[in-house]
């Protein structure tokens, strides 16, 4: 009965987003108040009817109702509650419901707390909004719902849900993913319903900002906490494939990263008009591809879904709809309402257009890396192959390490132009500084690689600038000069600082990693790099639905304990499926990784064991990145209404343009 | 500067784009793909027979003859449900019906074949479910239709009833079987 209802609910709530779509719509062109404001109180009952949906689908994991398909598939009575509540979204069907969930949580937020908009451009905001909810919710009720019986006889059992999934990580990494994905759908929103309305303008920029950086801010977080799970949870001690969901995800949160400069920069200065539109549309474009490639079974991957034809067809109508139609306004609209606005090369403008260039090319790259295998295919009749991390690292490192020392330069440059001498001045210093620290990591870890080298350098670098930067701005009275300061500042320099602290992270792990496989008795011990690496033998345990064999391993430096390490390999008794649980001696300077392989016979097993040295700063860095981006919202001109009616009300025959 | 045309090479791009993908997904037709295995050799394996675990079974054993695959374990609810359909099919129809007992345990298995009875030609015990993941089955029961050189022709997810025999499954055995006749 709870199940129906849920179903039920999710109908009523696509029958709100067709409504949402049009209702609005017709108040913007019958000049109607009535359904000009209908939109807040539709997205508040879509939003209701789809938590609804979502609480009645949890309900079935919780008690155990087996005569839903979907709960059958993923669930089990063995497993702990809180995986209970986490296989809701722990396979196609009810991970699309918690998408369409995030889609209706943000839709609500924007109606709430879009008071500064015009009545207008909220309606033409929240029918685009709707209008994508209805392709969402369509997309669930018709090709992957979740509500669907195998009455009359259902399993007394469930097949239990992916061990692989059954982990802290798979709790809140696929949900913060979505919630960034998704998010990007409101700055195209914003950037329709501009186009639509022909104000394209400063205005537009600036009600798109806070929105963009939220989700960006969220993708960064979705993305990091996925890196951070795949490295303890896959049992390689990778925390980058490469793989083409990864690259789903990281596609739209490099264009978003382009979306976040260059919305700055048609906000201060209302240039790059028509480029960021473009990037807002492309930005959402990415993470609907994202969702195809991941759900449509055309690239095969570590994250694939259960391969269903129909599904792909779906979303493939989808994507030509929606992005068709969009590309299509814009060529249509956007050349109308083009302006000029000078600036020089040295400006901040011109270092956002490098960053900008950068980033899609970057894209670009990424794209043709992950369809190549697909082109490929296609032109030798049925062969597969696939495209490894090497294309990738040959194509996209080099183009990160000009964004990074135009980073480094770009916290200096000011609107307009910036005199050479600001832009300049104690660059020799600051570089010395830099070789100085980096010569001290060199000597610190003893190697002379030159990718360590050149990469620690530019990092280096850019942290001594911002820095340097930052004292500069902040002044004599330090404690006066930090409150003077904008929240927008303090977002972009935390999120520049991330991007050194994780770069540091990366090449050092990459370049100074060891990693040796060994055959281990119980009393073997092992040196390396300082460490003595001692087995003590494996035990069996039982876990709530699992047993496994736990090794025990003594990790000690000069014969002092630093840790006991207990990895797993673990067998999950509903689905029979074997999982080796690594165990990490965790700081901040160096993880210490162990892994269990085979038992070879004789108390002997093959064990694992890396030195990742730096590796937690790549996530370090990714949490800082996203603060930054949450702590630019906290930015007073975007919540004061009285600030922005005032300068709205200036005359500035720049930023008010009509589509002619 | 871009002309206005030129506003336009985004939509293009994104056409180009989705060119690849449908043809990558060969999108003409979609429905001809319910099972990657369709049209393809059964996958090799040698598992033992269920009554006489001495006995190992491969793929080769199969060939010869049009054979309908059922997939069935007695932790199934729904395959008791078939069942009847089973029995009928092996004394009433033109096909050999062979048996995976999947992911089971060989002395139930055995009892819930003598209280329910027996259509199958031959059991085939997949204990671990290695050829039914070869096979990419979803769950039990599952069937499939083989022809006489061992390659699969259709697949069936869930129950298979009298209505799905005679309107699915009926015409393509009597097309196989014609197939075989004229070598």
């Amino acid at each position: 009965m709870i199940i129906e209802l849920g179903h039920f609910a999710i109908i009523l709530a696509l029958a709100m987003s067709c409504c949402l779509a049009v209702l609005p719509t017709l108040g913007v062109y019958l000049q109607n108040p009535v359904l000009l404001r209908s939109g807040g109180s539709l997205a508040a009952g879509m939003f209701v009817f789809t938590l609804v949906s979502f609480i009645c689908l949890t309900l079935g994991f919780v008690n155990d109702d087996f005569s839903i398909a979907y709960v059958a598939r993923n669930s089990n009575t063995a497993l702990p509650v809180y995986y209970k509540i986490s296989a809701v979204w722990g396979a196609h069907e009810g991970s699309f419901l918690l998408w369409c969930l995030v889609m209706s949580s943000w839709t609500l937020a924007v109606s709430q707390f879009s008071q500064q908009l015009n009545d207008d451009m909220r309606a033409r905001v929240l029918a685009v909004l709707g209008s994508l909810s209805i392709g969402f919710f369509l997309f669930l009720i018709f090709t992957s719902n979740p509500f669907e019986r195998t009455l009359p006889f259902f399993p007394s059992e469930g097949a239990d849900l992916n061990p692989l999934l059954q982990d802290f990580g798979l709790i809140v990494h696929p949900p913060l993913l979505y919630v960034g994905y998704v998010g990007l759908s409101v700055p195209f929103a914003f950037a329709i319903a501009s186009l639509t309305s022909g104000q394209l303008d400063a205005a537009w920029a600036r009600w798109s900002r806070p929105w963009t950086n939220v989700a960006w801010a969220f993708l960064t977080v979705g993305i990091t906490l996925g890196s951070w799970w795949a490295y303890y949870e896959l049992g390689w001690g990778g925390w980058w494939f490469w793989d083409a969901v990864e690259n789903a995800s990281f596609m739209p949160w490099l264009l978003a990263t382009a979306l976040v400069h260059s919305l700055a920069a048609t906000e201060k200065r209302g240039v790059f008009r028509s480029w960021t539109v473009l990037l807002a549309i492309s930005a959402f474009s990415f993470s609907l591809l994202g969702a195809f490639l991941v759900r449509s079974g055309v690239l095969t991957s570590v994250h694939a879904f259960a391969v269903d034809p129909e599904r792909g067809v779906f979303i493939l109508y989808y994507l030509v709809i929606v992005i068709g139609s969009s590309l299509l306004l814009y060529g249509l609209r956007v050349g109308k309402m083009r302006v000029t606005v000078g600036f020089g090369w040295k400006s901040r403008e011109s270092f956002i257009l490098a960053n900008n260039l950068i980033l899609t090319v970057a894209v670009v790259t990424v794209l043709l890396g992950t369809i190549y295998p697909l082109m490929y295919e296609w032109f030798m009749s049925g062969q597969k192959i696939s495209v490894g991390p090497p294309y990738f690292n040959i194509v996209f490192v080099p183009l990160m390490l000009p964004l990074i020392a135009l980073m480094a330069l770009s916290s200096l440059s000011r609107w307009r132009k910036t005199a050479s001498t600001v832009l300049l001045r104690d660059q020799p210093l600051r570089l010395l500084i830099s070789l100085g620290m980096t010569i001290f990591c060199c000597l610190l870890a003893s190697t002379w690689n030159l990718w360590f080298l050149f990469v620690s350098l530019l990092c280096f670098w850019l942290i001594v600038n911002l820095l340097a930067d930052a004292r500069y701005r902040i002044g004599r009275h330090w404690f006066a000069g930090l409150l003077k300061q904008t929240p927008s500042y303090y977002g972009m320099w935390m999120a520049h600082i991330g991007i050194a602290l994780s770069a540091l992270g990366i090449v050092t792990t990459l370049t100074l990693s060891e990693e040796i496989d060994v055959l281990m008795s119980p009393g073997d011990q092992q040196q390396m790099s300082g460490y003595e690496i001692t087995f003590q033998g494996v035990t069996r345990v039982m876990g709530p639905n699992y047993s496994a064999d736990r090794g025990a391993i003594e990790i000690s430096r000069q014969g002092e304990l630093v840790e006991m390490l207990y990895p797993e390999k673990r067998l999950y008794a509903p689905s029979q499926n074997v999982m080796t649980e690594a165990d990490i001696s965790v700081s901040l300077w160096r993880d210490v990784y162990v892994a269990l392989g085979e038992s070879i016979g004789n108390q002997a097993w093959s064990v694992r064991v890396h030195i990742k040295p730096l590796v937690r700063w790549i996530w370090l860095g990714g949490v800082l990145i996203a603060l930054g981006g949450f702590t630019t919202v906290l930015d007073r001109r975007y919540r004061n209404r009285k600030v922005i009616r005032a300068r709205q009300s200036k005359p500035d025959p720049d930023l008010h343009l009509s589509a002619g | 500067m871009m002309k206005g045309p030129g506003f336009l090479l985004p939509l293009a791009g994104f056409m180009l784009l989705v060119a690849i993908l449908a043809v990558g997904f060969r999108l003409e037709d979609p429905h001809l793909l319910p099972s990657q295995m369709l049209d393809r050799p059964l996958p090799a394996f040698s598992l033992p027979r269920l009554s006489d675990s001495s006995k190992v079974w491969s793929e080769k054993d199969v060939y010869g003859k049009v054979r309908l695959l059922n997939v069935w374990a007695t932790w199934c609810p729904s395959c008791v449900h078939e069942h009847p359909e089973l029995m009928r099919i092996s004394q009433e129809e033109d096909i050999s019906v062979l048996g995976i007992n999947y992911n089971d345990d060989n002395a139930k298995a055995l009892a819930w074949l003598k209280y329910y009875g027996d259509p199958f030609d031959l059991n085939i015990s997949d204990h671990d479910g290695q050829l039914a993941i070869d096979l990419g089955v979803y769950g039990a029961p599952e069937t499939f239709l083989v022809d006489a050189r061992g390659i699969i022709r259709y697949r069936h997810v869930g129950v298979l009833d009298q209505q799905v025999w005679t309107d699915v499954l009926a015409p393509i055995v009597a097309e196989l079987n014609q197939l075989d006749r004229e070598g």
